[in-house]
């Protein structure tokens, strides 16, 4: 596949932070505005009970924090590295049965185990650029980086199976009960997962704003031509970036696997929901990921109201489309 | 130079591809003479593989445009038989052709889409992706397809070439897949020594320097698209009339997409015969893995009884085939003797 | 009536002015060059009037038809062709099929679009490389693919970016030579050119860019006494070709 484009069209390109888009700022208040617009419309001639669409809200808002964790992740990776990881929603499961290993066999409390996770799979992802992806950085490598993203993905998934079987496992919570929010049900483990994943999502947009570290990365996403004049080891800071961001899905795994059922196919889901969400927070936004993360959430959730089972997942699936027809480059992304 | 005697003829390049068809073609009918009628649901999937794989490698090998969702013309193809006959009585063949424009409709509409801002690579193939997934949801949502039970095609008592049914172990199942790839075989290898195929291959290769000299992009893009889905559709089709059963997740399933990556991938993207390379190495490699997962060595005596062995092994060759042998297994060997 | 009239072109990106209010005209016949400093927008006055990119505001008048914005390969086929500046062979193909691409604008077959390519092949010199991968090529053998390409389509303008860049004097003489016989055969040119040796020999007219606007334009006399151009090419490497 072609890869060449003009110096001129690449400085057009928007990358993670580094290219100033005015409209930053406003952009977020813009679509926090519409989402409340849209929610005070459905309170208002939705036809369900007020009591209904706020549990929908607290339920789409705390699923939609995960959404943000794992979403990063990915963002992360192609804003960087220009790769889509094709294996992230695979990746999210190995964390998810690897903590369910912990949990289970070693009766490591999840969220302890998912301090563990963490790590486990910052080193995966590392191994994974390092050792398989490294080799294809060059332009014009689109294709074999997909497929390679594409093999791992199905490695790992039916590696997976081949271990655990294809039936749901589940665990106890190690914190159970609910809390409640403006009137709704907020599971306990959900509100959990949610706290956890802003912090970390936070944690990640301090890094890569305030440390040293974050400039580097950010400065490779920019230019790794120009990156690696100065002296920067562009090929460890790809490794380094893909780690964070399967770190990221790592955390997101633990967080969740108190409240959902897995089976090795349960990453399938999140990586085309991580991937509508990238597109509508532009890709390589951070900022965008999460406040993506969110809105999706709620669309699924207040969407489930009309819609009930899988077929919430069809509206998110409209977003998309939509997104794709009106703008492309998403909410954060450059222009096009 | 352009005259048109035997030994210019014979000295093309298409011709010589034709040859080879012909004569493979020939070759292969003769499978169910030689294959013990145990062997045939290997061949019949080996053949049903190829035709995918061929499919996907115009728009994806050819044409640049990965696709990671092939499954949604497979399904479109497969229900669209499906549909029209258990709800229309309308014969399979019709069926195809019908399914395999629809196929085409959708693949160009959703290409033009994506293809619209001129986006990138990887975000096209995740695209599509998300739209095979998107039609699976769909489809199961659907009370018209039966939702998620989908169609079981009801069994005939006489056999028919009209409804495309026949005995159970009929060679016929053999022949059909034979002659769709035999037809998509050539199809390709006419597109390769056309203009529109060297359109759609300049524009692969640069897609500014060929409209800078007067190639219209985007028409000749979804031209590749066109062609591919239609031929993917078809194969869906066929796998409906052969399994007589079909549902949202064999149709529209990630499988499916897998299953049309990787032969191509493995015998070499962007070739006429890489594709069906490919699908010969991939096709039996299913009926070994099951057999393995059945009735193990004492070694892998864990593996009983579970799945999954033949899809971690097209992972694991997708990724050395991409790391140690780019072009695939064909387009490496034909590499070798072009120098 | 002018072969090309541009009329207060501009491109902006993000924040940065890349062409401001250029306006030029050629006329049939005419050599015109281009010169300016690196990062002047030539390689974008080029690509907003051949159709790359979209000009910001302005229009473009193609042989009295506006062509302001319109499809890259539209205006190629109406035989306004232009060359890169970084040479963009098809990778996969052959020299032959490479200029078979182009020669397709008019010929359907294969056999036909072919014969035509391997004609002009030909007369660029390429004979040798004609069925070796494109790639393969030197740099000089690379310029003279690009030139034979938009030769193919039967150009009424040309717009060549630097097509003498990278090469050696010894390799330039003879392209110069070339680009010579473009005026016989009756294309008009345009080119952008670093080698002043060049631009003095083959231009009529010369006009002189610096960040994105007009400088000064002229016969190259006039143009190379201006004191405004010197001053603008001071701490510029003034590339005195000695061939």
């Amino acid at each position: 596949m072609a890869d060449k484009q003009s110096p001129t069209q690449a400085a057009v390109r928007a990358r993670i932070g580094s290219v100033p888009v005015p409209s930053g700022g406003l952009l977020t208040t813009a679509s926090a505005l519409a989402v409340l617009v849209v929610l005070a419309i459905v309170y208002a001639v939705g036809g369900q009970s007020p009591q209904l669409v706020t549990q929908a809200i607290i339920t789409g808002i705390l699923l939609g924090g995960v959404y943000a964790l794992v979403s990063v992740g990915l963002t992360l990776i192609f804003g960087v590295l220009g790769i889509v990881n094709f294996a992230h929603g695979t990746l999210l499961t190995v964390a998810m049965y690897l903590a369910y290993v912990l949990v289970t066999s070693a009766g490591i409390n999840v969220y302890l185990a998912t301090a563990i996770v963490v790590p486990v799979l910052f080193a995966l992802g590392y191994g994974i650029q390092a050792l398989l992806l490294n080799r294809l950085m060059r332009p014009g490598h689109t294709a074999g980086q997909l497929l390679v993203t594409l093999g791992l993905s199905l490695l790992l998934a039916n590696v997976l199976l081949l271990i655990f079987g294809g039936f749901e496992k589940t665990i106890e919570p190690p914190v159970s009960g609910n809390l409640r929010i403006a009137g709704a049900i907020a599971p306990a483990p959900r509100v959990i997962a949610f706290a956890g994943a802003i912090l970390i999502a936070i944690a990640l947009t301090l890094v890569l704003r305030r440390t040293r570290l974050g400039l580097t990365i950010r400065a490779v996403a920019a230019h790794a031509q120009g990156a690696q004049i100065v002296g920067v080891d562009v090929r460890r800071v790809f490794a380094l970036t893909f780690g964070l961001g399967t770190a990221a899905v790592g955390a997101a795994g633990g967080l969740i696997l108190p409240f959902l059922a897995i089976t090795p196919s349960t990453g399938e889901q999140f990586t085309i929901l991580a991937f509508v969400i990238v597109v509508l927070g532009g890709l390589g936004s951070v900022r965008g990921a999460i406040l993506g993360g969110l809105v999706v959430g709620l669309v699924q959730t207040v969407g489930g109201l009309y819609l009930p089972g899988t077929r919430a997942l069809l509206l998110v699936f409209a977003v998309f489309v939509l997104v794709l027809l009106f703008r492309p480059q998403g909410l954060f992304g450059g222009s096009s | 130079m352009t005259g048109l005697s035997w030994r210019s003829v014979l000295r093309s390049p298409g011709a010589r591809q034709f040859a080879v068809l012909i004569v493979g073609t020939a070759l292969l009918a003769c499978l169910p003479y030689v294959l013990p009628v145990e062997r045939h649901a290997v061949a019949v999937r080996t053949l049903t593989f190829a035709i995918i794989a061929v499919g996907w490698n115009i728009m994806s090998g050819y044409g640049g445009m990965f696709s990671f969702g092939h499954a949604a013309f497979f399904g479109i193809g497969a229900y669209a038989d499906a549909y029209l006959l258990v709800s229309h009585g309308i014969s399979p063949w019709i069926g195809m052709l019908v399914g395999g424009g629809v196929a085409a409709g959708f693949g160009v509409a959703t290409a033009y889409l994506l293809l619209r801002y001129r986006l990138a690579g990887a975000y096209f193939a995740l695209a599509t992706f998300a739209f095979a997934q998107m039609l699976l949801l769909l489809v199961s949502n659907l009370d018209i397809l039966n939702k998620t039970l989908g169609f079981n095609i009801p069994i005939l008592r006489d056999s028919s070439w009209a409804m495309m049914q026949f005995e159970q172990n009929s060679n016929n199942y053999i022949w059909i897949p034979l002659g769709l790839l035999a037809l998509a075989l050539a199809v390709n290898i006419l597109l390769v020594h056309s203009r529109t195929g060297q359109y759609i291959m300049a524009i692969r290769d640069d897609e500014t320097a060929a409209e800078s000299l007067g190639v219209p992009v985007m028409r000749y893009r979804l031209v590749a698209v066109a062609i591919s889905s239609a031929i993917t559709a078809a194969a869906g089709a066929f796998y409906t009339q052969y399994y007589l059963y079909v549902d949202p997740n064999t149709a529209f399933g990630a499988t499916v997409s897998v299953q049309a990556i990787v032969p191509a991938v493995i015998g070499g993207i962007g070739t006429i015969w890489g594709p069906v390379v490919g699908a010969a190495v991939v096709g039996p490699l299913s009926e070994v893995t099951a057999t393995i997962l059945r009735d193990p060595p004492p070694a892998l005596s864990f593996l009983e009884g579970k799945s999954g062995l033949d899809v971690a092994t097209y992972g694991i060759l997708l990724i050395i085939i991409v790391l140690f042998l780019s072009r695939g297994i064909y387009g490496s060997l034909a590499e070798r003797f072009r120098r | 009536m002018s072969l090309l009239d541009v009329r207060d072109l501009s491109k902006h990106f993000a924040g940065l002015r890349a062409l401001h209010n250029v306006s030029l005209t050629v006329e049939a016949g005419e050599f015109l060059g281009i010169i300016g400093p690196n990062g002047a927008g030539k390689t974008t006055l080029f690509s907003t009037i051949s159709g790359q990119l979209r000009p910001t505001s302005g229009r473009v008048l193609f042989d009295g038809k506006d062509i302001t914005g319109a499809r890259a390969d539209r205006i190629a086929r109406a035989g306004l062709v232009r060359t890169f500046q970084l040479t963009r062979p098809f990778e996969s193909m052959t020299v032959l099929d490479n200029v078979a691409i182009a020669a397709h604008a008019y010929h359907r077959r294969r056999s036909a679009a072919r014969d035509a390519a391997a004609e002009v092949i030909a007369q660029l010199g390429l004979d040798p490389w004609r069925d070796r991968p494109a790639v393969a090529l030197p740099t000089a053998g690379l310029k003279r693919l690009e030139l034979a390409r938009a030769l193919m389509l039967r150009p009424r303008l040309l717009l060549l970016d630097e097509v003498l860049a990278g090469l050696v004097p010894t390799e330039r003489a003879p392209l110069i030579d070339l680009l010579r016989t473009l005026r016989d055969q009756g294309i008009t040119v345009v080119f952008i050119e670093h080698i002043m040796a060049a631009v003095m020999a083959l231009s009529d007219r010369v006009l002189v860019l610096h960040h994105g606007e007009v400088l000064a334009q002229g016969t190259p006399a006039e143009v190379t006494a201006n004191q405004r151009v010197v001053e603008a090419y001071l701490g510029e490497e003034f590339l005195i070709a000695d061939s």
